[in-house]
Parts: C-alpha cells; sequence; structure tokens
C-alpha cells in the first residue's frame, strides 16, 4: 500500500499494560514545581516571585527570545519559592514551586469558549501562541513557530504512531476523543493552508485506526495505517512513509512541504484555541513491569513523578530504572522527584529483568545495525571510529550528524555494543569545534566590516 | 548516589547474544560433522574434538595470560576449531590439526585484536599454514573402495582430484555413471575433507542459519551460482559444456559457500558489498579449479575476498536517508 521506510526495529511493545485503561484525571498534588525551561529554546525567566497568588492559567514565565514558549500556572494557589530543582532532561532548572489551594480557580476571562472558525489564521496563531504549546510527543519544539514555516508547505502529517514501546497515551487521546483531535487537525489545516492532512496509525492499534476514521468520515482528512515498525513515528520515517519525500540530508519537513505535528498537540491546540486555556496539564501513561497499576494520566504540569507514581499504586518492584519517556528515546532518571513537564509522553519504571544485558564486546560485524538504521549509517562503524576518537572520519565519511538517536543500532546489536552513546559523544566533540570555529570566525568579520 | 540506573538510551535491547549466534553457528555444522563421524570413521571424531579443545584452550590462556575478559566459551572459538578439522583430510594427523587451531586463534584472531578484528577467516590461515607446512599431509586422503562397477581396487582421490588428473570420464566411470556420481555427492559418500562431502546436511544446516537471519541467502546462493554458472560455461570441451551440478556439489564449496563466505568478521556488511564479496569468491574458485594448479580453490578465494572486504564495504557503504539518489 505505502512504501515503507529501511530499516527499523520490532521490539516487545509493552503497550498490553495500560493499553486498555481509560484516561483518568490524577487530582493536582498539594505541591506543583513548575520548571523554567519546557521546551527547545530559550528558557524562561519567571514573572511571579515567593509569595504570590497565582491563578490556574496565568503566565509564570516567559522570554523575550524568539524561541520560546510561555509556561503558565497549572493550578490556583501560591508561589512558595524559586529555586534550582532537578529537571528530567538537564538534571536541574530554576522551577516556580507552587502551593495548591485547592480551588482550581481559573484566571481572568479563562476559560474563553469561542468558535475558531470565526478567528483569523493571526488570532488562532496568537492564541496558540500564548497557550504556550509545544511539540508534546516529547520534541517540545514551539508549536507557534512550526505553524509559520518559512517555505511553502502542502501536507500536513498528524504522528498517531506512537512507536515507543510501552506509552499509550496518544492511543487513549485517539480512542477516546477523536472529536477534539479533529477538530485541532482542522485549525491547523486551515492555518497552514494545506490541501492534505493525514493521521497516520500503526496497524498495532486498530480500534484507534477506527475511531478516527468515523470522526474524519466526509470531511477530507486521511487516517493511514502505518505497518508497526519503530521508529515509525520519527517525523523523517512519516513523511518519507506518508508523502514519499525525502527530507534532504540536513533539512526540515518544510524543506520537502510537510509539517508534522503529534496527535496529543493537535489536542492541546483545539484546546487552546476552542476553549481558550493555556497548556497547564498533558495526558501520560506511567507504565513498566515495575509499576503497580499502570495507568493513563490526565496530569497537571509540575506533578512529581513520585506522586504520579503513587497514584498509579506505586511500586509493585524495585525498578532499575526510571525513565522520562519510552524506552527507546527516553531519558533516565536520578530521581522521582523531577517533575512533569509539557513534553513528558510518559514515566516508565522499568525492573532489572527489561533493562539488564551483557557486558559490552567487541563489533562482530554482524551488519544487523546496518540494516536497523532507518538513516542509512553505519552504526558499527561511526562507534567503533569514535571510540577511536576519529571524530573528523565520524562526520566526513560517516554521516555522524545525520543520525536521528533512535537507538535501534544498540537495540539489536548482540555485542551490547552503547552505539547511540559514542554517536553522542562524537556529535558534542563535532558541536564544540564547529562552536569553536565560528567563535573565531566573528571577530574577524567584526573587525572586516570596520575596515 | 542516585536511587536508580543511568544510562543512555535505549533502555531495552534485544535478546541476541554474541554467545547466542555462535552456538547455533556451532549446532548448524553438527548434522555434516556426525555424518563424518560415521562415513569416515573414528579419526573424524578426533580430529574434530582435537580442532575444538586447541582453539577453546588456547583462546582461554591468550586471554588469561594479556589480562582480557575471557570470551573464549563464546562459541567462536569452537567454530574455528570445528571448521578447521572439517576442512582437513580426516587422516591428518591430529597434532597437525592442533598445530591449525593454536595458529588459527593465536595469529590471526587474538593478535589482530579478538573476535571481531580479524580480518580472515582464521580457520582458513591455520589451513592454508598447514597446507603450506605440510603439503603431502594435508593432501593425503582415506582410501576407500573405488566404485566403478567390477573393479576392486582402492583409491584415495577426491572427485575433484579424479577430474583435474584424469579427466570426467574417469570420474563417471569411478562413480558408475552420472546418476551415481550425483547421488554420492548429494548424500556425502565421497572422499574428501572430512566435514565436505554431504552437500544435502550442510544445506541444511546452511537454510537453518538463514532461517535465523545470521545467514544471508545471497551469499551462498551467489557464491554456488557462480561456480555452476562458469563451470558450466567454461566446460572440458568447449563453451557450455561442464558439469555445473557436480562442481557445485564438489570440493569445500558447500562447506566454504554456507559456513565460511558467510563469516560476519570476515564479510562485507551491507548486502551490496556480500554479493560482490560471493561473486568475486565464486569466480576465483573456478580459476583455481579450472586453471590453477590445485584442485580446490574454496579456501584460498574466501581468503582472497577476505583481504578486499575492507575495501568493499568502503565503496558499498548504504545511501544515507535524505543524500538523493537512488530511493
Ligand atoms: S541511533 Fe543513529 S545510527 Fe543508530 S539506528 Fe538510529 S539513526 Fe541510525
Ligand atoms: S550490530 Fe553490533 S556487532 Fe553487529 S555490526 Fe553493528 S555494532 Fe557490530
Amino acid at each position: 500500500m505505502f512504501r515503507s521506510f529501511l530499516g527499523g526495529i520490532h521490539p516487545h511493545d509493552g503497550k498490553e499494560l495500560a493499553k486498555d485503561k481509560p484516561i483518568q484525571v490524577m487530582p493536582a498534588p498539594k505541591e506543583l514545581v513548575v520548571p523554567m525551561s519546557q521546551h527547545i529554546g530559550a528558557p524562561c525567566t519567571p514573572c511571579v516571585k515567593a509569595g504570590d497568588l497565582v491563578k490556574r492559567g496565568q503566565l509564570i514565565g516567559t522570554s523575550p527570545a524568539f524561541m520560546h514558549a510561555d509556561i503558565h500556572a497549572p493550578v490556583s494557589g501560591k508561589v512558595i519559592r524559586i529555586e534550582e530543582r532537578p529537571h528530567s532532561g538537564r538534571i536541574s532548572c530554576p522551577a516556580v514551586v507552587i502551593e495548591n489551594d485547592g480551588e482550581d480557580s481559573w484566571a481572568d476571562g479563562l476559560p474563553l469558549e469561542r468558535d475558531w472558525r470565526a478567528m483569523t489564521n493571526e488570532e488562532i496563531l496568537n492564541a496558540i501562541q500564548s497557550a504556550g504549546i509545544v511539540g508534546m510527543g516529547g520534541a517540545t519544539f514551539p508549536a507557534h513557530i512550526k505553524l509559520k514555516p518559512s517555505k511553502p508547505v502542502d501536507i500536513l502529517i498528524l504522528n498517531g504512531a506512537e512507536c515507543e514501546p510501552y506509552l499509550t497515551a496518544d492511543y487513549r487521546l485517539m480512542l477516546e476523543s477523536p472529536a477534539q483531535v479533529v477538530e485541532g487537525i482542522q485549525i491547523l489545516a486551515r492555518v497552514l493552508g494545506v490541501k492534505r492532512s493525514v493521521i497516520g496509525i500503526e496497524d498495532n492499534k486498530p480500534e484507534a485506526i477506527d475511531a478516527l476514521k468515523k470522526a474524519c468520515a466526509g470531511i477530507g482528512i486521511e487516517v493511514a495505517t502505518l505497518k508497526t515498525k519503530y521508529p515509525q513515528g520519527a517525523e523523517k520515517m512519516l513523511i518519507k512513509v506518508l508523502a514519499d519525500r525525502e527530507v534532504p540530508m540536513g533539512g526540515l519537513p518544510m524543506d520537502v512541504g510537510a509539517v508534522v505535528q503529534n496527535i496529543g498537540t493537535v489536542a492541546a491546540i483545539a484546546d487552546a484555541v476552542v476553549r481558550g486555556v493555556p497548556l497547564t496539564e498533558r495526558i501520560m501513561t506511567v507504565s513498566g513491569d515495575a509499576i503497580a497499576e499502570p495507568k493513563n494520566l490526565r496530569v497537571r504540569i509540575g506533578t512529581k513523578y513520585s506522586a504520579a507514581i503513587a497514584f498509579c499504586g506505586g511500586f509493585k518492584e524495585e525498578p532499575d530504572k526510571l525513565l522520562a519517556g519510552g524506552p527507546m528515546m527516553g531519558m533516565a532518571q536520578f530521581t522521582d522527584e523531577v517533575p512533569v513537564m509539557k513534553g513528558s509522553s510518559g514515566i516508565l519504571a522499568l525492573t532489572r529483568r527489561l533493562t539488564e544485558h551483557g557486558p559490552e564486546m567487541n563489533c562482530i560485524r554482524c551488519g544487523r545495525c546496518v540494516k536497523a538504521c532507518p538513516m542509512g549509517l553505519v552504526p558499527s562503524m561511526l562507534s567503533i571510529l569514535s571510540q577511536r576518537q576519529d571524530f573528523a572520519a565520524c562526520r566526513d565519511s560517516y554521516g555522524l550528524m545525520n543520525c536521528v538517536e533512535c537507538g535501534c543500532c544498540t537495540y539489536i546489536c548482540p555485542a551490547k555494543r552503547n552505539i547511540v552513546q559514542y554517536i553522542r559523544n562524537a556529535k558534542g566533540f563535532v558541536r564544540a569545534e564547529m562552536a569553536r570555529a565560528k567563535a573565531k570566525e566573528a571577530p574577524a568579520k567584526k573587525e572586516g566590516a570596520k575596515a | 548516589m542516585s536511587e536508580y540506573t543511568i544510562s543512555s538510551s535505549p533502555h531495552i535491547r534485544d535478546g541476541e547474544t554474541i554467545p547466542g549466534i555462535m552456538w547455533r553457528v556451532n549446532a548448524a555444522l553438527l548434522p555434516a560433522a556426525a555424518f563424518a563421524v560415521w562415513w569416515f570413521g573414528v579419526p573424524a571424531l578426533i580430529n574434530m574434538v582435537v580442532g575444538v579443545i586447541f582453539a577453546v584452550a588456547s583462546e582461554y590462556i591468550w586471554q588469561r595470560a594479556m589480562h582480557q575478559p575471557v570470551t573464549a566459551f563464546d562459541g567462536s572459538a569452537c567454530i574455528t576449531g570445528l571448521l578447521l578439522a572439517m576442512s582437513m583430510s580426516p587422516v591428518l594427523p591430529p597434532y597437525m590439526v592442533a598445530i591449525g587451531s593454536v595458529l588459527a586463534i593465536v595469529v590471526v584472531k587474538q593478535s589482530m585484536g579478538g573476535l571481531g578484528f580479524n580480518i580472515f577467516n582464521p580457520a582458513h590461515i591455520g589451513r592454508a599454514a598447514l597446507m603450506v607446512s605440510w603439503p603431502v599431509a594435508m593432501t593425503t586422503w582415506t582410501k576407500m573402495q573405488d566404485m566403478s562397477a567390477g573393479v576392486d581396487a582402492m583409491t584415495s582421490a577426491t572427485p575433484l582430484n579424479i577430474l583435474k588428473l584424469q579427466g570426467y570420464d574417469a570420474l563417471l566411470s569411478t562413480f558408475g555413471g552420472q546418476a551415481n556420481l550425483y547421488w554420492n555427492m548429494f548424500i556425502g559418500t565421497r572422499n574428501g575433507s572430512l566435514g565436505e562431502t554431504s552437500t544435502v546436511l550442510l544445506l541444511l544446516g546452511g537454510l537453518y542459519l538463514i532461517g535465523k537471519g545470521y545467514v544471508n541467502w545471497v551469499v551462498p546462493v551467489v557464491m554456488i551460482g557462480t561456480v555452476g554458472l562458469l563451470t558450466f560455461v567454461f566446460g572440458p570441451a568447449g563453451f557450455f559444456t561442464g558439469d555445473p551440478l557436480f562442481h557445485m556439489m564438489a570440493g569445500g564449496l558447500m562447506l566454504g559457500a554456507f559456513f565460511m563466505a558467510t563469516d560476519m568478521v570476515t564479510i562485507p556488511m551491507t548486502v551490496k558489498g556480500q554479493v560482490i564479496f560471493a561473486i568475486g569468491a565464486g569466480a576465483i574458485t573456478v580459476l583455481i579449479r579450472l586453471v590453477g594448479g590445485y584442485p580446490e580453490g574454496v579456501c584460498y578465494s574466501i581468503l582472497l575476498m577476505n583481504a578486499l572486504t575492507p575495501l568493499i564495504d568502503r565503496f558499498t557503504k548504504p545511501r544515507i536517508f535524505g543524500a538523493g539518489g537512488d530511493k
């Protein structure tokens, strides 16, 4: 039916743990920790101070930088502190700590029910921007910037693949609120002025496919069934499979006329535009073989992992790893004190049974990583060259910077080589080198300008 | 410090391991090895056991002496010892097998950096080294009943020897006709290296490896196909008069094509590269068989292609996603 992408893997998806658990609203906890960096771009600066009373949806962090997304109070209550707190992506980060007053009263003028059809594109984009929406699949790219592409686009692709094992939040959302998803898509399609909108869903979620097909009947949004294969939900793979276009090396989706949005993002956009509410909560999966009662939760931004895990019955076994996000690309956490953020698609607690693997051995050149790499790289060579510190060869001869860090190579390697880690080291080195080169060039240019 | 283990993603791994792969390759060799014991008797068993023990022991001792992690029992040294014994005459004195095993492990594998860093197939180098050192012993075969009807004589020639020295007609009369020739070659009741004779059992093991995904079918198919095609085209009585079926089942081709030209460490990593490798190995085999001084060329052809593998790998890198060109 559709062309597939080359490579990819078929890990055990673990979705049976939470797939049939309806989204449950988790009551907002007593204390919320809202990090000031929840997106790609400049961190926000708090615009409230300790002691201030805040309402739900009130702006509490913003930045003058173009690349940022505003941050809002997830509950009503009192700002008790602003301080460094653990952060799931960067060890620690300044955060606004709010004591929940339990009233949950909205900021003035919220929510604001309105008919998006009567709004101009400008108004819609403003609504999305002031709601602080980011890519909710985990990429956390500010949505309003992605929706103003600098090149013409003609296709909107909705990522309903949810290819990360264990995560079922998007699946439940599609199943339970197809109308909201569809409304979000219609809004985006109009703003972008695209001819074609297509939702891609993996064929291990037939119920979600049915639900969306029904909701999309007669309104010109396509629902496409994708082969279940990781990383089917990666932007470049989706575009390849659904539009048969290849994002050029180093390029962006808009270079081939496409915009990709995650299902969770689309639903948040519908909320922001139609109900006028900023992003203060999200749907996420709490799962893994160490969690007593895996669930899909509607949870406030700023809820600590420990609280969400307790709400799911705590641990039934000692976890070896606590992950923010899925097992393929998620980040291992030091502590369960980290808070849920806009990009938190899941909290996973995995026991040793799932995480343990033997010691790293030599590459036996079996070629499994080459076959699995969706980007057409030779991961084994990248890892070996990176180990030898030959970073220039990684970059120049083996396409280092094209790696999307999907983890397929490491997953499949029988020698249990930490290929992605070697690749990250090499990338870090190459980026630092580029930064140094730029720094050298900049003063030279200035002098040239003077003369 | 942390309550939880911290490491880079991904956090889950496929269950396949190096010992898993290696031991299954050993298992795939077992049917042909068992047949060898039945057909050639106890000397075959002794040679295989000696090959394995010396390969594993020398790897163990080397790794202990060099203070390296011991991986001698991951199955790969076992393959080396077993393949080495299987690719040589059953009547080779066992001490030679032992020397070959030690050479293969110490010189070819461990001194290059261990599993994964050897350019050449260790068993093949071991065999080639013995060939240089003891050419007579290495080409002395079992004495067995001449199969041609009515002649009650003993012969110690392999089918390829007969073909090389006496011609195709002599080969046919030795086996009592073409159908008999094919049948014996297929089942394995013929003279030769101890593990190479049974086409059917080697095929069986090879199919298992293909099914497991350890071997890409194109390698054996292309290599054997190349030999078949070229031997047919360049026949003894002019173009298109050769006997491809015989050549495909003769010598060490089945053993080499399924178990040595597929040794992942020493062959190209991409399918494109593997096809080039297999064509090259097949063509060189034919060149040696038909033109060269030896009756058989599988071992040398694979070694030559092993040497070219780094080069082939460099020129057959996959196309990077988004690089333009062929999709
Ligand atoms: S992590 Fe990078 S090298 Fe490994 S499979 Fe993914 S894209 Fe390829
Ligand atoms: S999968 Fe692992 S052992 Fe196999 S070629 Fe890649 S890095 Fe080497």
